[in-house]
C-alpha cells in the first residue's frame, strides 16, 4: 500500500505517467513517409522539377481524372484562370489558379495524396515538376525557373489576397495570423 | 406488391414457395384495427438462440445511410445518418456520418503507432495499449461536416428534401479516449510550440492544423465510440475528437501528431474547408459550429395525419450548451418554447420536444436554436447577407418543412433571388462532399 503510494508519487513525478516508447529523430524520420510542408516552405526536401518534366508526369499520371491539360473531368478541375474566384463563381469551378492561396499546399497535398489510387508514387522531383506544370497551367508562372526548395514558396498565389482569419477564430486565439 | 412487404414475408416464413401463396398472404394482411394469429406464432416455438455479437431486427434493414446518387466516387465523399430515423440523442455507430478523403483503412491494432514528435523534449510512440493505459474520459459530444446544411446552398430548394439530407452530416456519440494534453505533457511541449499538425494513415493521409491551446482545453485522442471500439469508419483505431469544432479537423486514423510554430496550410484548410463570404472575402480556420437545429419529426417525406403530434427535433452548437429551440407553427410568423429533454450536455446533441395538435390545415413549421454564447440560427435571407451564395460549408439556416392540406411534408424553404453563374464543367455530377449541393 505504502509502496504503491510511493511508486505512483514516483511515476507521476512532473505529472509525468511514463508511458510510451522514446523515439531517435532517426526513427521519427522513418515513421514520417508524408512529411509536411508549410506555407514557410519549412519540410520541403531537396530536388526539382520543371514545366516540360511536369507536363510528362501529368500525361501519364493525372490526366485520366483531371483533364487532359487539367480543365476537370471525372474529378476536380484542376486549371483555372488566374485570378481570384469572385461572388458568382460557382464552387465547381474553384480550382488552383483562382481558389488556392498558398504555393506550397501544391507540393503538400500531392506528395501526400495523389495519385488518388496509388498515393506517395511519384519521386520528390516529379512532385516539383508536376507542382510547376500546374502553376504554369494556371498562368500564375512562366516556367522559367524549375520549382524548388527555393522558388516554390516565393510564388504568389492570387487568391491568397482574398484569404482572412475567421474573426471568431481571431477573438479566441489573437495570436493567430495566416503565413 | 412492394418489396418491403415481400421481404418481410419472406422473412417470417410464410412465403413457402409460389408466388401466389404470398400475394394471397398479402391480401389478409390484418388492418391496424384489428390484428391476426400471426402474432401468436412465435409463442409455439423458440426463438433464435443466444449469438455473440448481436444485429438490429431484420424488419429494421432499411435504416440506413443516405447516399447521394450524385456522387463521382465512393472514396471520397459523404454520407448522411438518417436523422429522421432516429430517436434519443445518441446515433448508432453503424449509422454515424461518414467523411473521408481516401477511402476507409484498414488498421491492425497490432501494427498501430501513434507517434508524437517535433517541438517536444522527447519524441514518443505509444500503441494502442499504451494509450488506453492512460487515464481515461467518456463525454459525449456532436461531430458536424462543416459541410452539413450544404442544401441550403441549393436554389430553388429541392422540393423532396428530407431531415437526412437537410442535416444528416451531424452524429452524436459517446467517445472515450485519452485527453490529448495528458500525452503532450508526457512528450514535454517545447516553448514556441503553439500548433499541431495531426495526420491520419488513410491513403490521403490526410492534414489538418489545430491550436495547441485547444488541444489542452477538452481534445481527446478517442478510442472507443458508444461503448465498444472505434467503427473503421469513425478512425479505428484511434482519431481526435474535438469538442464542438467542424469535423474535418478531427483527424481519423490518427498516427502522427508534429508540434510546430506554423499552420500547415494544408488542402483541406485551404482548397476545401474554407469559406466565401457575401462580401467576396474567404475565411480561414472557420472551426466552431454555429448553432443548429431540425425538426425529425414531422419532416420531410414523411405524412401526418389530423390530430395529436410529438413534434420532436435535434439541436446542438458548438459553442456550448443549448439553451433554448422555439419552434413555430405558421411560417416563422409566432415563436413557442419546445421542451429540452436533459442532462444538456456542453458541446452535445439535445432532444426538443413539442405538443401539437394538427387541424388539419396547411401549415409551414420551423424549429429555431439558441446556444449559450447567445447565437441564434439565422434565417437563409438573414445567412445569405453573411455567407455567400457560392460558399460550401456551415450552413445553419432555419429548416422549414410544409405540411399539406394531405398531410404530406415537404421542404418549405422558399427559392431566393437570383442565382450561381452555371459552372463551366456544366451539369454532370454535383458539388458538396456529400453530392447534394
Ligand atoms: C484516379 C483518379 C485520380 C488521379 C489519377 C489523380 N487524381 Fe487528383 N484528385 C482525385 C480526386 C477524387 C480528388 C478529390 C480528393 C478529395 O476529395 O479530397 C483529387 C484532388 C486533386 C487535387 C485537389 C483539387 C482541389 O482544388 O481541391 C489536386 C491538386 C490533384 N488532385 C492533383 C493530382 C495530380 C497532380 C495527379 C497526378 C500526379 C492526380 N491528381 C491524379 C482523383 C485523381
Amino acid at each position: 500500500m505504502g509502496l504503491a503510494v510511493a511508486l505512483s508519487a514516483l511515476v507521476l513525478a512532473q505529472g509525468r505517467y511514463q508511458i510510451g516508447q522514446p523515439l531517435s529523430e532517426e526513427e521519427v524520420r522513418r515513421w514520417n513517409v508524408r512529411p509536411s510542408v508549410l506555407a514557410t516552405g519549412a519540410g520541403l526536401p531537396p530536388g526539382e522539377g520543371t514545366v516540360d518534366q511536369g507536363a510528362q508526369v501529368y500525361a501519364a499520371q493525372c490526366a485520366a481524372c483531371h483533364g487532359g491539360s487539367g480543365e476537370g473531368g471525372a474529378f476536380n478541375r484542376l486549371v483555372a484562370e488566374p485570378f481570384p474566384v469572385t461572388k458568382e463563381t460557382n464552387p465547381r469551378d474553384f480550382a488552383i489558379g483562382n481558389y488556392w492561396p498558398y504555393p506550397t499546399t501544391l507540393f503538400d497535398y500531392i506528395r501526400r495524396a495523389m495519385p488518388f489510387a496509388t498515393p506517395g508514387i511519384l519521386s520528390d522531383d516529379e512532385v516539383y515538376a508536376v507542382v510547376a506544370y500546374l502553376l504554369y497551367q494556371n498562368g500564375i508562372i512562366d516556367g522559367s525557373q524549375p520549382m524548388n526548395a527555393a522558388t516554390l514558396p516565393e510564388v504568389e498565389m492570387p487568391a491568397r489576397a482574398l484569404l482572412q482569419l475567421d474573426p471568431t477564430t481571431q477573438k479566441k486565439f489573437p495570436w493567430i495570423t495566416l503565413p | 406488391m412492394n418489396r418491403r412487404k415481400l421481404l418481410r414475408l419472406l422473412s417470417q416464413g410464410l412465403a413457402l414457395g409460389s408466388f401466389a401463396k404470398l400475394s394471397s398472404a398479402t391480401g389478409q394482411a390484418p388492418s391496424p384495427r384489428s390484428f391476426s394469429e400471426k402474432s401468436f406464432e412465435s409463442m409455439k416455438t423458440l426463438g433464435a438462440p443466444l449469438r455473440e455479437y448481436g444485429e438490429r431486427s431484420e424488419f429494421e434493414k432499411e435504416v440506413v445511410r443516405y447516399i447521394s446518387p450524385n456522387l463521382r466516387t465512393r472514396h471520397s465523399g459523404a454520407d448522411f445518418t438518417p436523422l429522421e430515423k432516429l430517436e434519443g440523442v445518441i446515433t448508432p455507430s453503424s449509422l454515424h456520418f461518414e467523411r473521408h478523403h481516401g477511402g476507409v483503412p484498414s488498421v491492425d491494432p497490432a501494427e498501430y503507432r501513434l507517434v508524437i514528435h517535433g517541438l517536444v523534449e522527447r519524441p514518443l510512440m505509444f500503441t494502442l495499449q499504451d494509450l488506453k493505459r492512460f487515464p481515461s474520459v467518456t463525454r459525449t459530444y456532436f461531430i458536424e461536416c462543416a459541410g452539413n446544411g450544404q442544401n441550403g446552398y441549393r436554389n430553388p430548394p429541392d422540393p423532396t428534401l428530407t431531415a437526412t439530407r437537410s442535416r444528416g452530416l451531424m452524429s452524436n456519440s459517446s467517445w472515450t479516449g485519452v485527453p490529448l494534453a495528458i500525452l503532450l505533457k508526457e512528450a514535454g511541449v517545447k516553448a514556441g510550440a503553439r500548433w499541431l499538425i495531426p495526420e491520419g494513415q488513410d491513403a490521403a493521409a490526410y492534414t489538418r492544423s489545430l491550436p495547441l491551446e485547444k488541444a489542452l482545453e477538452d481534445v481527446l485522442v478517442a478510442y472507443a465510440q458508444n461503448g465498444e471500439a472505434l467503427r473503421p469508419e469513425q478512425g479505428y483505431p484511434v482519431r481526435l475528437v474535438v469538442p464542438g469544432w467542424e469535423g474535418s479537423i478531427q483527424v481519423k486514423w490518427l498516427r502522427r501528431i508534429e508540434v510546430a510554430d506554423a499552420p500547415v496550410m494544408s488542402k483541406d484548410e485551404t482548397s476545401e474547408y474554407t469559406d466565401v463570404m457575401a462580401d467576396g472575402t474567404i475565411r480561414a480556420f472557420t472551426w466552431v459550429m454555429d448553432p443548429e437545429s431540425i425538426i425529425t419529426y414531422p419532416s420531410g417525406q414523411q405524412a401526418i395525419s389530423r390530430g395529436f403530434h410529438e413534434i420532436r427535433g435535434l439541436a446542438w452548437s458548438g459553442h456550448g450548451r443549448i439553451r433554448r429551440v422555439e419552434v413555430s407553427l405558421d411560417g416563422g410568423n409566432s415563436w413557442k418554447q419546445a421542451s429540452l429533454e436533459g442532462p444538456l450536455e456542453p458541446l452535445a446533441a439535445v432532444r426538443f420536444k413539442y405538443n401539437w395538435v394538427w387541424d388539419g390545415k396547411p401549415t409551414t413549421i420551423m424549429s429555431r436554436a439558441t446556444d449559450e454564447a447567445g447565437n441564434t440560427q439565422p434565417t437563409p435571407e438573414e445567412f445569405f447577407a453573411r455567407w455567400g451564395r457560392n460558399n460550401r460549408y456551415h450552413y445553419n439556416a432555419i429548416q422549414a418543412w410544409h405540411v399539406g392540406a394531405d398531410g404530406k411534408v415537404l421542404n418549405g424553404d422558399k427559392a431566393l433571388p437570383g442565382a450561381l453563374a452555371p459552372s463551366r464543367l456544366g451539369a454532370a455530377g454535383r458539388g458538396g462532399c456529400g453530392g447534394e449541393a
